[in-house]
């Protein structure tokens, strides 16, 4: 589907609407259906994901599975960003649509009142002097 | 293993993340301090931004004008099975991330890297900081050839509260980096004995 809103092919062919200027030829919303919402999940930058079920027919785009595969132990959304080489507001819509589909799982990160929890900061503290 | 935990009924991770910001100056040292301090090679994404108050009435530049991407590197440290840390280094080229709520949002601590030789390339992100209320150390990155100071004198020069923790360092050692989180968290601490307890 080209943007020209009518339907009609460009003169020279469907290619001929593109240059070396018009950018990568998939959109990155193209992945997500052209959705920029879909983030009823509150997916946050450091949001953990982790894999729980994966479909079996493949079906799901090299995105999605590649989300389904990383995510075996727990990723952050920041990290499968890097890995799928998306912007984190597209790989959001992408991981939604996978725990809709119950196929990850997700945890919030700490709330903000226990970032103030001495308790907290000391398992913190300690794991940063053993490295 | 933290994972042995995982209870799919509770539709549990097993495992929580919090964050740790990496702010200061163009060329700094952040990312390298990233790179010395992670467990994983750091990792860089992108977010687009709207830039707020752009101009979009010339239809030509929209997209140009609207929006601004920022990238970000940023690793990982598993400090038990419960926790991992994620560091951000904020973008240094411009400052735009300071419109970046989320990156702000729920941070555990900030360090802010400066170096004596343009101590002012810091204060922008001091300011933020102190604005959002977020805690923060300064660490003076002690560059070859940078004459060394007293932290005392860069509180002072950079009109820090005196509670703030000013600590000299050299990002490229792993032992350096590793003092100053330790000094931030040491700060965080005596930060959460001053507060009164939070009722959760």
């Amino acid at each position: 589907m080209t943007r020209s809103g009518h339907g009609q092919q460009p003169p020279g062919g469907p290619g001929a609407w593109y240059d070396d200027e018009a950018g990568p030829l998939v959109r990155p919303y193209a992945m997500t259906g052209g959705r920029t919402r879909g983030n009823e999940h509150e997916l946050n930058m450091i949001t953990l994901v982790l894999t729980v079920a994966a479909p079996t027919d493949g079906a799901l785009g090299w995105e999605r599975d590649e989300i389904l595969r990383r995510c075996r132990t727990p990723k952050s959304v920041a990290e499968i960003a890097a890995a799928v080489d998306l912007p984190m507001t597209v790989v959001k819509v992408l991981i939604s649509d996978l725990m809709d589909r119950g196929y990850v799982v997700s945890r919030s990160p700490v709330l903000a009142r226990h970032l103030q929890n001495a308790s907290f900061l000391q398992v913190v503290l300690d794991g940063i002097e053993q490295l | 293993m933290a994972l042995n935990s995982f209870d799919p009924v509770a539709g549990g991770v097993g495992q929580q993340s919090t964050k740790i910001l990496i702010a200061g100056g163009f060329g700094v040292g952040k990312t390298t301090m990233v790179e010395t301090i992670s467990e994983i090679t750091p990792l860089r994404t992108e977010e687009v931004l709207s830039a707020v108050g752009a101009g979009v009435d010339d239809l030509t530049g929209v997209e140009r004008k609207g929006s601004t991407t920022v990238a970000l590197d940023f690793g990982r440290i598993t400090v038990s099975q419960e926790v991992i840390v994620y560091l951000f280094g904020t973008p240094g080229q411009d400052r735009f991330w300071f419109m970046w709520d989320e990156l702000a949002n729920g941070a555990l601590g900030a360090v802010v890297l400066a170096d004596t030789r343009r101590l002012d390339a810091c204060f922008p992100a001091v300011d933020f900081f102190e604005g959002r209320g977020i805690p923060f150390v300064l660490a003076v990155n002690c560059f070859d050839g940078a004459e060394l100071y007293d932290p005392d004198e860069i509180r002072g020069a950079a009109d820090l509260d005196a509670l703030v923790p000013v600590v000299l360092c050299d990002v490229r050692q792993r032992e350096s980096c590793k003092s100053v989180l330790i000094v931030l968290l040491k700060y965080l601490i005596r930060l959460s004995q001053q507060m009164p307890a939070v009722v959760s």
